[in-house]
């Protein structure tokens, strides 16, 4: 039988984030503003083409994360039983803080203490590690919408695939490109921090798939800091323990929404369950290259199908999960209409957060009069000529697969050519079933995308299946013993050790 | 006088205090013990100190443990000149890799700003004593020949007395001033283990060469293979 389990997963629609950084602020003010955990940003904005935080990180062949597949079997690049306990001592594919940047505060108490003097007082930059004066020179998002510049747009390691004509038509100034890339922890199915872990710290929650690290058992041997290929592991420096993204467990539990998704101004972001065999996870994560994004979109259960539902309760999962797996706005985005994508696919970590390309900076192109094509056919034909080339996109989000992307933009601009003839009617009707017929869409799908992208209530975009808490702790102890203790005092301080 | 407190009190204190304190340590405290490293803030000089320091140190502990487990073995190995040297220049060139790594490390810590910020009180006091015990080890496996040998003779007798819980004294006593430091620090270093970073080898995690890679934990369920 199928051994189906559940997890938690979120949809990013890119062509609605503003870049605002909303989502960075509501978490770290939640979760990072400690010592130690200064420079971290569980969610962090990165804008593309740009070189993103860490810098590079997509870059492996330096970061060595993820998996590589080797002959049938499979390994992690970078840690790993023998690889992993020989560098124990000197881990040697781990970023530094200078990777990061150097955490600074403002002296502000000085702008008040300041005797008075003949010129105003200033609060100079100290770096919040050593407490001297500094002069920051990166920071979490220091490239932000700054896609043309050559340090970082043209470090992208996207692009190198690209040929040298096409890079330079990337960059002149009227056809420059931006998107923005927001990214936290992709709870993976196949993840690389947890199996790089030599303590056992990290592992993923049965019940919703949620990939955290018990602080009590981290020794700091970081190589889960290697490991993840999205760098989405963080060394807290002062507490000498790993830590990283958790999507807000202890909100999800009662059901509330992540602060980061709950923040977003763009109202970019979707989250629900997902139904996967999890005995696939194996066979699917050590395919071809080539198969690989279309093999994990296939581990996704149609929890609609009877079987399914039949097999999933055989396994144990409640009724209220398989009905919020029912009502997942993943499920939709990813599987009916197939127009999400995991972030790079080749790190084989099988990722659960899928993006929808953004279409504008793709496809917007000035015509010869000085403004945005309007006119349906010439937006089609812009599908062939995009400005943004789709082996730029593929690189991120397909492995390489120029093909998919093609499809779902495709998708995404008949949405836009149908509800455009709905609303304004302005648009030949045999044109727009033309775009329908090419891109497989019927008109009740994509009013159903139009409706989730753009008028979605918040219990639409987020559909949390009740934690069932309570049966755990039934399992452990009364009740109402438990009653009187929850939430407290059992906390150990993050303190360093001797 | 100095002699029973020093070598038939001390390893008793050390031993207990190794013991209990790890238990204690590693119970109630699980939250802290951990590598502490430092190499988020500083990596190249690590490299240098860190690689060199840890496979000196572990190759020499394995030479202690192999000469008080078997020194019988020892003996024989060390009866042809030839293996006598080769055992001898081998131990002695990783302790020269100890030590150079060691100092590496030591600079480095007081070379780098930013490591400030994580050096204790502790990790002072672990240098001090890692400096003190490879210097005297250094210095008697140079003028003592063959420190191998009649370790197994004159020590290894001590240690299992100690352990057999009936200190023989009276040969240590007599031995070179050096060699009491070595062993006398040597009982220190292990008393403090718990207390210090030391805590970290302790932890060694042993258990993920058997492990699967994957690990899920249910919460209230039990985990299906
Ligand atoms: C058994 C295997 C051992 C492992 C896996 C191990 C691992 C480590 C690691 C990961 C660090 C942190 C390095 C960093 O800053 O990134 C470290 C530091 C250290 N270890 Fe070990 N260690 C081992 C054995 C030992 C032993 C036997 C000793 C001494 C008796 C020792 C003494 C030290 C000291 C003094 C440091 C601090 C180095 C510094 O930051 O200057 N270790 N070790
Ligand atoms: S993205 Fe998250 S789950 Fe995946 S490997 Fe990195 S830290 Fe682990
Ligand atoms: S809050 Fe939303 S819109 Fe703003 S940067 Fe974050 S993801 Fe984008």
């Amino acid at each position: 039988m199928k051994n189906i389990r559940s997890q938690i997963s979120m949809v990013f629609h890119l062509d609605k984030c503003i870049g605002c950084h909303t989502c960075s602020i509501a978490c770290k003010n939640i979760w990072t503003d400690r010592k130690g955990a200064e420079y971290m940003w569980w969610n962090n904005v990165e804008t593309k083409p740009g070189t993103g935080y860490p810098s590079k990180w997509e870059n492996q062949d330096a970061y060595k994360g993820g998996w590589e597949k080797n002959g049938d079997s499979l390994e992690l690049k970078g840690a790993g039983k023998l690889k992993g306990l020989k560098t124990l001592f000197h881990n040697t594919h781990m970023p530094t803080m200078d990777n990061y940047y150097e955490p600074w505060n403002y002296q502000y108490s000085k702008l008040l203490d300041s005797p008075e003097m003949d010129d105003q007082p200033t609060a100079e930059a100290v770096s919040m590690i050593t407490g001297e004066k500094m002069t920051p020179k990166s920071g979490p998002n220091w490239d932000d919408d700054l896609s043309g510049s050559p340090i970082y747009a043209r470090n992208d390691v996207n692009m190198k695939d690209l040929s040298p004509s096409e890079k330079e038509t990337m960059f002149q100034l009227e056809r420059m490109v931006m998107f923005y890339l927001p990214r936290i922890c992709n709870h993976c199915l196949n993840p690389a921090c947890v199996a790089a872990c030599p303590s056992g710290a990290f592992y993923k929650r049965g019940e919703d798939g949620i990939v955290l690290v018990n602080q009590k058992q981290c020794r700091g041997w970081r190589m889960c800091i290697t490991a993840c290929p999205h760098k989405k592991v963080y060394y807290n420096w002062n507490t000498g323990k790993s830590e990283k993204c958790i999507l807000c467990y202890p909100r999800l539990e009662t059901g509330q929404v992540p602060a980061c998704m709950h923040s977003c101004v763009g109202r970019i972001r979707y989250l629900g369950v997902m139904l996967y065999d999890a005995d696939r996870i194996k066979e699917i994560a050590s395919c071809e290259e080539k198969d690989l994004l279309k093999k994990q979109l296939e581990i996704y259960l149609d929890p609609n199908d009877p079987e399914v539902i039949a097999a999933a309760k055989a396994c144990g999962i409640a009724d209220s999960t398989i009905d919020s797996a029912q009502k997942s706005p993943v499920w939709k985005y990813v599987k009916e209409w197939g127009i999400a994508l995991p972030l790079h696919p080749e790190f084989r970590t099988l990722p659960n957060l899928f993006y929808v390309m953004p279409l504008l900076p793709a496809m917007a192109q000035i015509n010869d009069d000085n403004n945005y094509h309007t006119a349906s056919s010439a937006l089609w034909d812009d599908m062939k000529n995009p400005r943004l080339p789709l082996k730029y996109l593929a690189s991120i989000f397909s492995a390489g697969d120029v093909n998919i992307v093609g499809k779902i933009l495709e998708k995404l601009m008949t949405v836009r050519l149908h509800r455009r003839a709905v609303t304004v009617g302005d648009l030949n009707q045999n044109e727009v079933n033309t775009a329908m017929l090419a891109s497989g869409l019927t008109p009740e799908q994509a009013d159903g995308i139009y409706r989730l992208t753009s008028l979605a209530r918040l219990e639409e975009r987020f559909v949390i299946p009740p934690a069932h808490r309570e049966e755990a702790i039934e399992m452990i102890e009364e009740t109402h013993i438990h009653k009187g203790n929850t939430g407290f005092g059992f906390m150990d301080r993050p303190k360093r050790g001797l | 006088m100095n002699g029973i407190i020093l070598f038939a009190v001390l390893p008793y204190i050390a031993l207990f205090s190794l013991l209990l304190g790890s238990i204690y340590r590693y119970t109630y405290s699980g939250f802290q013990v951990s590598s502490l490293s430092s190499q988020f803030l500083e990596s190249k000089q690590l490299y240098f100190g860190s690689r060199p320091f840890h496979w000196g140190i572990i190759f020499i502990f394995f030479g202690h443990l192999t000469a008080f487990l078997t020194p019988r073995a020892i003996l024989a190995w060390n009866k042809v000149p030839l293996r006598l040297y080769i055992l001898e220049i081998t131990a002695f060139a990783f302790g020269i890799m100890l030590l150079t790594g060691l100092v590496l490390l030591i600079v480095r810590r007081f070379k780098t700003k930013r490591l400030y910020e994580v050096t204790s009180k502790m990790d002072v006091l672990v240098y001090i004593i890692l400096l003190v015990q490879v210097i005297t080890g250094l210095w008697i496996a140079y003028f003592f020949r063959w420190g191998s040998s009649w370790f197994a003779m004159v020590l290894t007798p001590y240690v299992r007395s100690v352990f057999a819980f009936n200190p023989d004294i009276i040969a240590v006593v007599q031995l070179p001033l050096m060699v009491r430091i070595h062993i006398v620090s040597a009982f220190i270093m292990i008393g403090i283990i718990p207390f210090t970073r030391f805590m970290h080898f302790l932890v060694y995690p042993f258990a993920y060469l058997w492990r699967p890679y994957q690990l899920v934990i249910w919460n209230y369920k039990k985990q299906r293979n």
